[in-house]
């Protein structure tokens, strides 16, 4: 036993991963669903979810359950294989383009193993490609759901959803070819080291300042990509019903939903890498204090859920959300006694900080854009965003080679 | 038999597998589908062998946005399942004749350089991203440029015959 375990360490630390970033994942898909309508709600002066837990925390819960135990209808004259496999594709496809983002630039020394955050080793040459390859093949997911479910609407929204992404997909690749000619390379831990070359300036070191036209052009074709708020078309529900997965009940249109959620994380970690520093500190390597940041996010906000919680209106969020406030204190406390886990920590933290932060203007598009016609869709993608993106590429180019040429620079 | 055998393995059967069905299934979307098998299990192969941006590319491209437009083409104009017709005479005789011409050919080839194929880890330096870029911007520049200019004149094609009555 002993020596089947040293001997296939590499497999099993790995199979772990794979399911404690499941269960995360999906855990934060789940959350992503509360935390949408909550600001959606609160964008349109509205409560949002508040009866199922206290701030209707519960709700992700009852909805999974809702999902699990509803029926699930096959509609008659679908094309059996296709319509399994259409959210099957979709959700397998997704989860595997979070396998390629590292979350901490740090390994862990767990049982005399080096434990990388993330589940592809660090050294993947091709990382951004491998992702842009996966995104690639994700719009199968939605098409063939829509060409299988024997429905017009679902048909239109199929069809929708492939033109849509032939059209992004061009800008979206060629917006990044900025960054990649400053990283020099297509692996997204080499593209976060190129931004640290000068650990002094912070966040002015970061691909954003140079690569600006880029990540518009970048962000703008992903949430297309990703099938978002002002580009939902493919399931317009005015115009469509609901588009491609009319057709789909219960837990397989749960699978469509998970996707869409996983790849808008997937769109955020790409967005705070490229473009962002990934877990680059905003601020000047030697300003240590800052490593306290992390502590001076969560006690303030451990002792605010404290508060809210005594004087919260049901019995039971009177006991759940003090505890809940006291366990998010204590993190922040303990990161201030313990300075290894506190160092350790920051890389990850300033990721999941600027997730955190693109998902919610995720939300925020969704709740303040109205929906594109598709002839202005059309035109956005291959008038403005594709010209741009081949600007900003020839631009860059220039930039670098006259930085060779004149100032000797590598 | 070692771990990356058995992917090949498995990777060759998938690929043979998705060309046969490819052919023999009646609906165009599920040979679309078939052919998507085949593009993937080609880029695994060529994963296998080291050549890491020829693997992308090849799912980029071909899986993702060729098949996506031959999926689109079909789905929009809405193709039934197609009946399949018993085959052609001319068909018959000389396409055996071909089949077995190949097979003959292709087996001399592997045949032939039998000991020469165990070193695939030569592939790996030579399709890397610098080495690619290197040989199609310095060797082979202007056969690429010539590429580049047939595909050009292929878009304005294209563009023309889309656009006939209004030009």
């Amino acid at each position: 036993m002993n020596s089947f375990l040293s001997t296939n360490a590499e497999l099993i630390i790995t199979v772990v991963k794979i399911a404690l970033l499941l269960f995360i994942v999906l855990t934060v898909n789940a959350y992503l669903t509360w935390f949408e309508r909550k600001v959606v709600a609160h964008i349109q002066s509205r409560w949002g979810p508040h009866r199922v837990g206290p701030h209707g925390l519960l709700q992700p819960l009852a909805d999974g359950v809702k999902f699990l135990f509803k029926e699930d209808p096959t509609p008659a004259g679908v094309d059996k294989f296709v319509y399994y496999l259409a959210p099957l594709l979709a959700l397998a496809l997704a989860m595997t383009s979070i396998a390629l983002i590292p979350f901490g630039p740090n390994p862990i020394r767990l049982f005399g193993h080096d434990i990388y955050l993330g589940i592809a080793p660090p050294d993947v040459n091709i990382g951004i490609l491998a992702l842009f390859a996966i995104t690639a093949m994700g719009v199968y997911g939605v098409t063939l759901a829509g060409w299988s479910s024997n429905n017009k609407y679902s048909l239109l929204g199929g069809l929708r959803s492939s033109a849509q992404m032939i059209s992004y997909e061009l800008a979206m690749t060629m917006s990044v070819v900025g960054v990649l000619l400053m990283a020099g390379s297509f692996n997204l831990k080499k593209i976060i080291e190129a931004q640290a070359h000068h650990p002094e300036w912070g966040i002015f070191g970061w691909n954003i300042w140079p690569q600006i036209l880029g990540f518009f052009c970048f962000f703008v074709a992903a949430i297309a990509e990703t099938n978002r708020a002002p580009f939902d078309l493919p399931e317009a529900e005015s115009e469509l019903v609901a588009g491609f997965h009319t057709e789909y009940a219960s837990f397989k249109f749960a699978m469509f939903f998970i996707a869409e959620y996983t790849s808008m994380i997937t769109v955020s970690c790409l967005c705070s890498i490229m473009f962002f520093g990934g877990w680059l500190s905003p601020f000047p390597a030697s300003w240590t204090f800052t490593h306290f940041f992390p502590s001076a996010v969560l006690i303030p906000f451990g002792l605010w859920v404290i508060w809210d919680g005594i004087r919260y209106e049901t019995l039971f969020g009177r006991m759940i959300l003090p505890v809940l406030g006291t366990a998010i204190t204590a993190a922040g406390a303990a990161l201030i006694l313990l300075p290894g886990v506190n160092t350790f920590i920051q890389g990850p933290f300033w990721l999941l900080f600027k997730i955190l932060f693109f998902l919610f203007v995720y939300v925020w598009m969704r709740g303040t854009l109205p929906r594109f016609r598709y002839d202005q869709l059309m035109a956005f993608g291959w008038k403005l965003l594709l010209p741009l993106s081949i600007v900003n590429v020839i631009i860059t180019s220039f930039v670098i080679l006259a930085k060779i040429q004149w100032w000797g620079a590598k | 038999m070692t771990a990356p055998l058995v992917v090949f393995f498995v990777l060759a059967a998938l690929a043979v597998i998705g060309a046969i069905s490819l052919i023999l299934q009646k609906h165009p979307i599920h040979s679309a589908l078939s052919l998507i098998v085949v593009m993937v299990a080609l880029a695994g192969l060529y994963l296998l062998l080291g050549a890491e941006f020829v693997a992308a590319v090849q799912i980029i491209v071909y899986g993702g946005a060729i098949m996506v437009l031959f999926v689109f083409v079909i789905m929009l104009l809405n193709a039934g399942v197609e009946e399949h017709t018993s085959i052609s005479k001319m068909a018959g005789a000389p396409g055996l004749l071909l089949v077995v011409a190949l097979a003959a050919f292709v087996a001399a080839t592997i045949a032939r350089s039998a000991d020469s194929i165990q070193s695939t880890s030569q592939a790996g330096e030579m399709s890397s991203t610098l080495g690619i870029s290197g040989m199609i911007f310095k060797e082979f520049v202007y056969p690429f440029e010539l590429t580049s200019f047939l595909i050009l004149v292929a878009v304005l094609g294209a563009i023309v015959l889309a656009q006939r009555e209004k030009i």
